[in-house]
């Protein structure tokens, strides 16, 4: 250090900018403000509003987006209100979904990030770099790839039919486990980046001195491994997971009918004549508040494991 | 001792994860150099789509919004970089003042919000404000959303270097402004070109918020592919797709290099 000035902390060598720290932040400061927060915040005021017919709304408060969402008044609105299933279900549908490509993601990131982070130092790069090339290719065009690979008379059947392994197309396009390939094929680099983070810090002297009292490799994993690299499974399945609960083009494209889940939804809110800006504000809030409990669930887990 | 780090199948895994992953993309490539108007039979290789991109029925349709996704990702991607490098450079070098934890909270906002909530909000917003959706409705969201992605790199590089070479320029009596542009700058660089080249490929890729905020008649590339493969893929879909894909890991590539290129300088 320069030593010069006595009141120097060493971590803000670069001093000068002590003072024109708001000036570099105001930009920041007023584009996500203005762009992001303020309708996130408008979001929440419209999901209380009246809908108004031709798309748009009234400015007369109303809870009608939420109680179409949670209650079932019947057909003309003068029964007993019950408890509304369509959207729930759609909801649970979407958190299985997800549930279902976080798995999968953890299934095949696991092994992968272990295998990468025990490469030798300097090919560890490259093998991230294969991983994440994938993921900078456009959403869209993979999605679509993806479906072109895997439909009825696509090469994926193809090839499994001309090697005898089936005798007609496997349907693949329009179901479940098309929508949750495409959901692990979209998030699958954010499973393996922060997996790997974990793996590389973690000491191999402890798997070495479970193998010393004989433990086999598996115990050593279940053991000894997993709750160690924990932290960076956890985050991995919430970066697949949160995206996966909201995502639009794996189940628009890979789906159908029957795996119509909260992205469509809320898309179908706002299209036309035939929306609902009010009920797609107040879908997106649920939503919205099912990630930031998932979030909070995380932070909640990531400080307890910091502290022990 | 090896033994410990092997464990039977991972290799496997990781080859598949691998297949998994390029399978999809080498299948759409390929067939991009179909022959045959049919997308299912193989009629040789041609390069008929890629003529047909540029010169066939939809040419003007798709060149227009490859022009609209360009323009867009460049401007956004400059607009956000900037942004973003100033706030890296109070974030990192600024020491602790008032709002530090609220503004990283801010900066990282756009990756907490799910899309599909950002789309709706800034939707709600433009038409609350009686902005037009169009052009300028599109800008604003990407400028918007690519600020974390240009971030993130910029702040890695940034708490890589350390303060000494500043102080010695600034005990040299270089001007606040000197130290920054003939030190820091040079020095961060890395991490700027490669915040630039994310957050113009994140711009590109987008096709959620854009479809949201785009208005009538407004296409950038993603959104008319999506409107084209509601129809069904058809070979010059594949033949843009092919091009976008070689791009994106051009760019891709060539912020990797530039980074580990910057990670081996002092």
């Amino acid at each position: 250090m320069a030593g010069m000035v006595p009141d120097q902390t060493p971590s803000a060598a670069g001093d000068g900018y002590r003072r024109i720290v708001g000036p570099l932040l105001l930009p920041t400061w007023v584009v996500i403000g203005i762009f992001l927060v303020l309708p996130v915040a408008l979001m929440a005021v419209y999901s209380v509003l009246t809908k108004e017919f031709r798309g748009g709304v009234d400015w007369q408060f109303s809870l009608a987006a939420y109680d179409q969402f949670f209650l079932n008044r019947g057909l003309f609105g003068d029964e007993p209100p019950t408890l509304e299933w369509t959207y729930i279900t759609i909801f649970w549908r979407s958190i299985w979904q997800a549930a279902m490509a976080t798995a999968l993601c953890l299934a095949i990131g696991f092994p992968t990030a272990w295998f990468i982070a025990t490469r030798p130092a300097n090919t560890r790069g490259i093998w991230l770099f294969l991983i994440t090339i994938p993921y900078w290719v456009n959403l869209l065009i993979r999605t679509v790839s993806l479906k072109f690979l895997i439909r009825d008379n696509g090469p994926l059947n193809e090839a499994l039919m001309g090697a005898g392994l089936i005798d007609g197309p496997l349907p693949l396009v329009n179901t479940n486990l098309a929508v949750q390939l495409g959901l692990f094929y979209s998030y699958l680099p954010f499973m393996v980046l922060p997996v790997y983070a974990a793996v590389e810090r973690y000491n191999f002297a402890y798997s070495e001195a479970a193998a010393d009292l004989y433990a086999s490799r598996w115990v050593t994993l279940r053991e000894i491994v997993l709750p160690i690299v924990k932290p960076g499974i956890v985050a991995g399945c919430l970066l697949v997971f949160i995206p996966s609960l909201g995502a639009f083009l794996a189940p628009d494209l890979l789906g159908g009918a029957k795996t119509f889940m909260i992205g469509s939804l809320i898309d179908e809110q706002f299209k036309g004549s035939l929306g609902n800006w009010p009920f797609g504000a107040a879908v997106s809030m649920i939503l919205m508040t099912l990630v930031m409990i998932a979030l909070l669930f995380y932070a909640r887990s990531t400080a307890k494991g910091g502290a022990a | 001792m090896k033994g410990v780090r092997h464990y039977p199948g991972f290799l496997a895994i990781t080859i598949l994860c691998l297949v998994v992953l390029y399978a999809p993309l080498l299948v759409i490539m390929a067939y991009s150099f179909n022959g045959s108007t049919s997308i299912t039979t193989w009629g040789g290789f041609s390069l008929h789509w890629y003529v047909d991109v540029f010169t066939g029925a939809e040419a003007a349709r798709f060149g227009q919004a490859a022009w609209n996704s360009l323009t867009i990702a460049i401007i956004a991607a400059t607009a956000s970089t900037a942004i973003a490098t100033a706030a890296a450079v109070a974030m990192i070098r600024g020491g602790t003042f008032r709002g530090k934890r609220a503004t990283f909270a801010l900066i990282n906002m756009p990756l907490m919000v799910p899309e599909i909530v950002t789309a709706v909000a800034t939707l709600i917003f433009f038409a609350m404000i009686g902005l037009t959706t169009g052009y300028l409705t599109i800008l604003i969201a990407h400028i918007t959303f690519c600020i974390p992605f240009a971030y993130l790199p910029i702040a890695a590089r940034l708490q890589g270097i350390e303060g000494h070479y500043e102080q010695a320029a600034r005990d040299l009596y270089a001007s606040r402004w000197q130290a920054f542009r003939l030190i820091l700058l040079p020095l961060m660089a890395p991490g700027v070109v490669s915040g630039y080249l994310l957050a113009f490929i994140i711009s590109l890729d987008d096709f959620i918020i854009t479809n949201f905020v785009k208005g009538a008649g407004m296409e950038t590339l993603p959104t008319a592919i999506f409107g084209s493969v509601k129809q069904g893929i058809k070979p010059n879909i594949m033949a843009i797709s092919t091009l976008m894909l070689v791009v994106s890991i051009l760019f891709v590539t060539l912020s990797y290099l530039i980074n580990r290129k910057g990670r081996r300088a002092p």
